[in-house]
């Protein structure tokens, strides 16, 4: 790990310089690997006493080889910045499988899968840095509110149950070697401060920190969160991690998603993520828009001065990010905003209190 | 919102508010979160939640009304200050937000290591927080001790805990002055010092605190206790007090403080004089609530110069010395043009300056034009005598006008009168006014600026209309848009493509100084239109994207979920007489009784609810005034009769048929003379709760129950006119608004009266009802009455089936307009509904199959179904037609 500190300062002065690119969808590329109950538990899982195929995650233990050329075809693709294959590794979601007692493997696995391609490119490239990203999914519980509609103070899941399983999972990403926390698809900003939460206590806990990436995810053409938010008082609810980065992805397709990316630009002092879906999902739940259509919008966001990070989520592919990272070549990374001091707070929506 | 002192509410917490603690110890925590609501619709910015009750579970009680508070967005839009002496009370209520908070509070009171424990887990949890000037030592009490706790505190979290300074909310403690211990004498002053000392030695922080400590020694005595927290605000907002938890609602306004009592207030408070608590006991004696001593209207003032009285009279809108006044300048000054130009000018930009900075309110600045005009029209005969009546002296000439169709005109007469203010000549055209009238007299006159007025749907179409006409003759004037159905997303998609030059939307009268303002300067003008043009375009794209709402439901499943009402075995009330009743000359005085002054401090764009505004600490001498004229002016309208209340209400038997109510002639219910068309709600509801139609309130046909319906139209407007128009005779444009004003607030009242009766009496299934007004207008009865135009109903053409049914322009003089406009204005008509389930909600957003069946229903086209419903459309018309 003694060469953390450099890599940090790789990476902030390539946010600086130019716009940095992240991989794009890893349940596409895993679906295209088309494997099988077997596939999914090689030899390890055989004797699990509950199905795993769709469980991606765990492909870090059983199938890593798979794993790698998947971050590998991204990096060959031309992205800065690779993610684990671990969105769904922490033992709430991972309850779904009967793999609780797995989830601190998955994570340290897939960070160190991450890191062995990641670095094997920046030899290849030295001149550009290669970066992971250990990623933090939303889980499948929400905290804000409640699941039975008879009972509006009930939750199934508490601030408690979600920072202990972040924390595991964080402990893990850290211990195999990710560059970067990247919490991401949230969509209850409620788990994202449980998570954040349990991410700072488990710097505290290694005497060192990692910058964090945070990325929402607007559900619907209301242009709130799930739980209600605007992106506005999303950032407020949230900054004060002082994050790498404020962003979105997933839900929408670029063109949906642009005016809650510019909402985020306005406001925020940090650096602006945005990875969309490939378009909206057609009628059989796919994606249709090609590398180029997605890339033009992506182009024309960054010609925009709105983003700093750019990449795909669901449906986007190699390809995607290929086109993607021509696209916004050689274009000036957006300058966050000068804003006065003024106390930030939100409920659903911003207040801001001038002196 | 930023840069304004911050009330934050203080009656969702149990040691503020006894009404909320009765429900939370009650376990009632459906009416402690209607406590929320109100207090959020009441416009607080911040809701201070505190639950320290020796009875309560007070970390249980958080939680609960937290978690219960995450799915009610009308309250969760608001930032929450979790407010508890006890650290564990406050990290429970910080895993219940997603948003961002406010802790309130922590302190050094158990020494540095507690303290960074709890800053850093603040921090973590993501929320400012407040810090008590309490240390190692206990509370701070001199200045110097306050600045060095709060020193102190804003260095650890800043260098130690990583706060930015901005989330740093200093408490600075507010003790007991005036008690009678000499060492106590000193602490206001010493809080206002260290106020200060604090603003200037930590930057970015802010200030808070709960004022009610200050005046513990004069329990008993509210009159002065109130006074004192009046006076404790003013000098710490001066000092730089940010925010307070206050109970705004018991705040007399500082000016009217009588001089005495607030000269030893203050003598207490800054610690000016050896004697001052002796000097403040006795005059607290003075003013008891029982003997309360009146403020003496001073008239100083009077001994100033001319100059200065005529600029003071302005400001303070006296006109009782107007005309000696004026001429005494125009003597002095020798030609009149040189009064409007000099004093009176001056005046009306100080007023001009307040009303911009929000120190001067509507009312004060309806009263300034008052004076104003009143001088002018003294002047006039000079001014023609002189032939220098100088048109050059104004800064551009505005034509208004309420469009055809639509008779309301309140705002835009505010509108008026505050431009006349800033100078502007004002071309009023009134209401009803046709497109071909607007755009001749706006040749004719050569007017710079032409404004359109509307409340009701119609009125968007008549815009539009206009907008089109304007372009087709040629016209290159900027053209405002403005009044309470207009909105800056229908004037950007829908008015501004008709006309190429600019066309603004107006949301309230204190924005048309600005927008007129730019609109008339050469300099400002292009960057302004190109901004503005900028912003719609936008707006249009926005629109066009979103192209409808959210999800979408089908008609036939919004009806599947309709209201769920038992009828078997229902017997639903017979009215004790079918058919209709008049009312002519109605008693004034007992409908005026019946008032609700809520909506009256709306039409004078002052926020807050009522009785609360009236002592609002920044409204509140405002409210106050123009509440004091309403009731004067109420008075003289009820004893001189100036208008005559008419109404007529009616009973029929009813079934509802589908959506559709159909009323018949007689008991046999063989003979349709009426049907009532409903609309339904059509928003997917996860919730459980149904999509509701006012249909559901009556028992179906099927069902075989016999049911029965109500109409009303009433109207308290007869006559006014005549009075209106002496007033603007008189140049009394405060006047003529207040009466219009008053008379929308008696036909409600009328409304509300006789729906009363209604329940008791004509329909009389409610005979023992026996409500306080209080609870009336907060609608604590079975039944109810949704007029058309309004949320439950949004079709205004329904009018046109109960004024059939009601004869009601033979039976009380109301007529309706072309765009179902009622003509007097102060006029309410509807339904009244009896079953005990029925309710009041919102229609909503509805889809394009609905309006098709409504249209059919209705044997209407679909497109004017689609006009007269625009804002209610889940769809854009035009898209669909172009598809």
């Amino acid at each position: 790990m003694t060469d953390r500190a450099p890599r940090r300062a790789a990476l902030q002065a390539a946010l600086e310089a130019r716009i940095l690119v992240l991989d794009g969808a890893w349940g596409t590329m895993i679906q295209a690997l088309a494997l099988d109950e077997a596939g999914f538990r090689g030899a390890r899982f055989e004797a699990h006493g509950h199905d795993l195929q769709g469980n991606n995650d765990i492909l870090n233990l059983t199938q890593p080889e798979a794993i790698q050329g998947i971050g590998r075809a991204y990096l060959e693709a031309g992205a800065d910045i690779v993610s684990t294959n671990t969105f769904n590794a922490n033992r709430i979601s991972q309850a779904d499988y009967g793999c609780e007692s797995a989830v601190v493997e998955i994570n340290r696995e897939g960070a160190r899968l991450a890191r062995a391609v990641a670095d094997a490119w920046t030899l290849r490239t030295p001149d550009r840095a290669r970066f992971v990203a250990g990623a933090l999914g939303p889980t499948n519980k929400t905290a804000t509110l409640s699941p039975d509609v008879n009972d509006p103070g009930f939750r199934n899941v508490s601030f408690e149950d979600l920072a202990v399983a972040y924390a595991e999972a964080t402990r893990a990403l850290v211990a195999g070697g990710a560059d970067i926390i990247l919490l991401e698809t949230i969509f209850d900003t409620l788990n994202a401060k449980a998570a954040l939460f349990a991410v700072e206590s488990v710097f505290d806990e290694v005497g060192f920190t990692l910058p964090i990436m945070i990325s929402g995810t607007i559900t619907d053409r209301s242009g709130r969160t799930l739980t209600g938010q605007t992106p506005e008082a999303f950032w407020y609810s949230l900054r004060h991690v002082r994050p790498l980065s404020i962003g979105l992805n997933c839900s929408l397709g670029a063109k949906e998603m642009r005016s809650y990316v510019a909402e985020l630009a306005r406001v925020a002092e940090v650096p602006v993520s945005a990875y969309p879906n490939a378009g909206l999902p057609n009628a059989f739940g796919g994606y249709d828009q090609t590398p180029a259509e997605m890339a033009a919008h992506l182009r024309e966001w960054a010609a925009s001065g709105l983003v700093n990070i750019v990449g795909g989520c669901c449906g986007s592919t190699p390809e995607h990010i290929r086109a993607i990272a021509r696209a916004v070549a050689g274009l000036a990374p957006r300058r966050a905003p000068e804003r006065p001091r003024r106390l930030r707070l939100s409920g659903l929506e911003a207040v801001e209190v001038a002196p | 919102m930023s840069g304004s002192f911050v009330n934050v509410g203080e009656r969702t917490n149990v040691t503020g508010s006894a009404r909320f603690k009765k429900l939370i110890l009650a376990g009632d925590f459906d009416g402690a979160l209607g406590v929320a609501r109100q207090q959020v619709a009441a416009g607080a910015q911040i809701i201070d939640i505190n639950m320290d009750e020796g009875l309560l579970d007070a970390e249980a009680a958080m939680v609960r009304f937290l978690r219960l508070i995450a799915g009610e967005p009308d309250i969760s839009r608001v930032p929450v200050m979790i407010d508890s002496s006890r650290w564990s009370v406050i990290e429970a209520g910080l895993k219940c937000v997603q948003g961002r908070a406010i802790v309130n509070s922590i302190s050094l009171k158990e020494g540095e290591g507690e303290f960074v424990r709890q800053a850093t887990l603040v921090r973590r949890y993501g929320a400012a927080v407040v810090v008590m000037a309490f240390d190692e030592q206990g509370q701070a009490e001199t200045a110097e001790h306050r600045l060095r706790v709060c020193e102190r505190a804003y260095r650890i979290l800043i260098d130690r805990v990583g706060f930015a300074p901005e989330d740093i909310i200093f408490d600075p403690n507010i003790f007991a002055v005036a008690t009678g211990i000499d060492a106590h004498n000193d602490y206001a002053r010493a809080y206002f010092d260290a106020v200060r000392r604090i603003k200037a030695t930590l930057p970015h922080a802010f200030i808070s605190g709960g004022v009610s400590n200050v005046s513990f020694s004069f329990r008993g005595n509210n009159v002065v206790r109130e006074a004192m927290h009046a006076i404790f605000l003013y000098h710490g907002i001066q000092a730089g007090m940010d925010m307070a938890i206050v109970n705004a609602g018991a705040l007399p306004v500082y000016e009217k403080i009588p001089d005495d009592l607030r000269e030893r207030i203050e003598d207490v408070l800054l610690n000016r004089r050896e004697d001052a608590t002796e000097r403040l006991l006795e005059a607290a004696e003075r003013h008891r609530s029982d003997g309360e001593v009146k403020a003496e209207v001073t008239l100083a003032w009077r001994a100033a110069p001319v100059r200065e009285r005529l600029v003071h009279a302005l400001v303070n809108g006296i006109t009782d010395f107007i005309d000696a006044d004026t001429e005494e300048a125009r003597l002095e000054l020798k030609r009149p043009l040189a009064v409007i130009e000099g004093p009176l000018m001056d005046g009306m930009n100080v007023v001009g300056d307040l009303f911009g900075s929000g120190k001067m309110f509507l009312p004060q600045v309806v009263k300034s034009a008052r004076v104003m005009k009143k001088s002018v029209a003294w002047l006039l005969p000079y001014l023609e005598e002189e032939k220098a009546a100088g048109s050059g002296r104004r800064a551009g000439k505005v034509l208004m006008a309420t469009v055809k169709g639509d008779v309301h005109d309140i705002g835009k007469n505010i509108v008026g009168v505050v431009l006349q203010c800033n100078n502007y000549q004002v071309i009023d055209l009134g209401v009803m006014v046709p497109a071909a009238k607007i755009l001749e007299v706006a040749r004719a006159e050569q007017v710079d600026i032409i404004g359109l007025s509307g409340l009701i749907t119609p009125s968007l179409d008549e815009m539009c209309y206009v907008a089109k006409e304007m372009a087709r003759q040629d016209f290159h004037l900027p053209l405002l848009i403005g009044g309470a159905t207009t909105s800056r997303i229908h004037t950007a998609v829908r008015i501004a493509p008709n006309y190429p030059e600019a066309v603004v939307y107006v949301p309230d009268a204190s924005r048309a100084v600005g927008v007129v303002g730019q609109l008339l300067s050469d300099v400002n003008r292009p960057p302004f239109v190109a901004g503005i043009r900028a912003e719609y375009q936008g707006i249009r794209e926005n629109h066009a994207k979103q192209g409808t709402g959210r999800r979408k439901q089908t008609l036939a499943a919004a009806r599947a979920n309709g209201a769920k009402v038992a009828w078997a075995g229902y017997q639903p009330p017979r009215p004790r007489a079918l058919g209709l009743t008049r009312f002519d000359d109605y008693d004034l005085a007992d409908i005026a009784r019946r008032i609700d002054w809520q909506p009256f401090f709306q039409t004078w764009e002052l926020a807050g609810r009522f009785p609360e505004i009236l002592n609002d600490p920044k409204v509140g001498a405002a409210a106050r005034g123009v509440y004091q004229d309403a009731q004067e002016m109420l008075a003289q309208m009820v004893a001189e009769k100036w208008v005559r209340a008419r109404a007529v209400i009616g009973f029929w038997p009813a079934h509802a048929v589908g959506d559709d109510i159909h009323l018949y002639a007689d008991e046999s219910r063989r003979r349709a003379i009426a049907t009532l068309h409903t609309l339904r709600q059509q928003m997917v509801r996860d919730s459980g709760r149904p999509n509701l139609a006012l249909a559901d309130f009556v028992a179906p046909r099927e069902s075989g129950v016999a049911d029965y319906v109500g109409a009303f139209a009433v109207t308290a407007g007869l006559g006014l006119d005549a009075k209106v128009k002496a007033f603007e005779a008189h140049h009394d444009d405060y006047s003529s608004i207040m009466a219009k004003a008053l008379a929308d607030r008696l036909a409600e009242a009328f409304a509300e009266r006789l729906h009363e009766r209604v329940r008791k009496e004509f329909w009389g299934y409610a005979p023992d009802e026996n409500l306080a007004n209080e609870a009336l207008i907060k609608e604590a009865y079975q039944g109810i009455r949704p007029a058309p135009g309004y949320p439950a109903c949004p079709d205004h053409t329904e009018k046109r089936t109960l004024f059939h049914l009601l004869q009601a322009e033979a039976n009380a003089g109301i007529h309706l307009t072309e765009s179902c406009a009622m003509w007097p204005a102060a006029a309410v008509s509807g339904c009244y509904f009896s079953h005990p389930e029925s309710r009041y909600f919102g229609v909503g957003r509805i889809e394009r199959d609905q309006v098709e069946d409504y249209a059919r229903r209705k044997g209407e086209s679909v497109a004017a179904v689609e006009r007269w419903l625009s804002p209610n459309l889940n769809y854009d018309p035009a898209t669909l037609a172009a598809a």
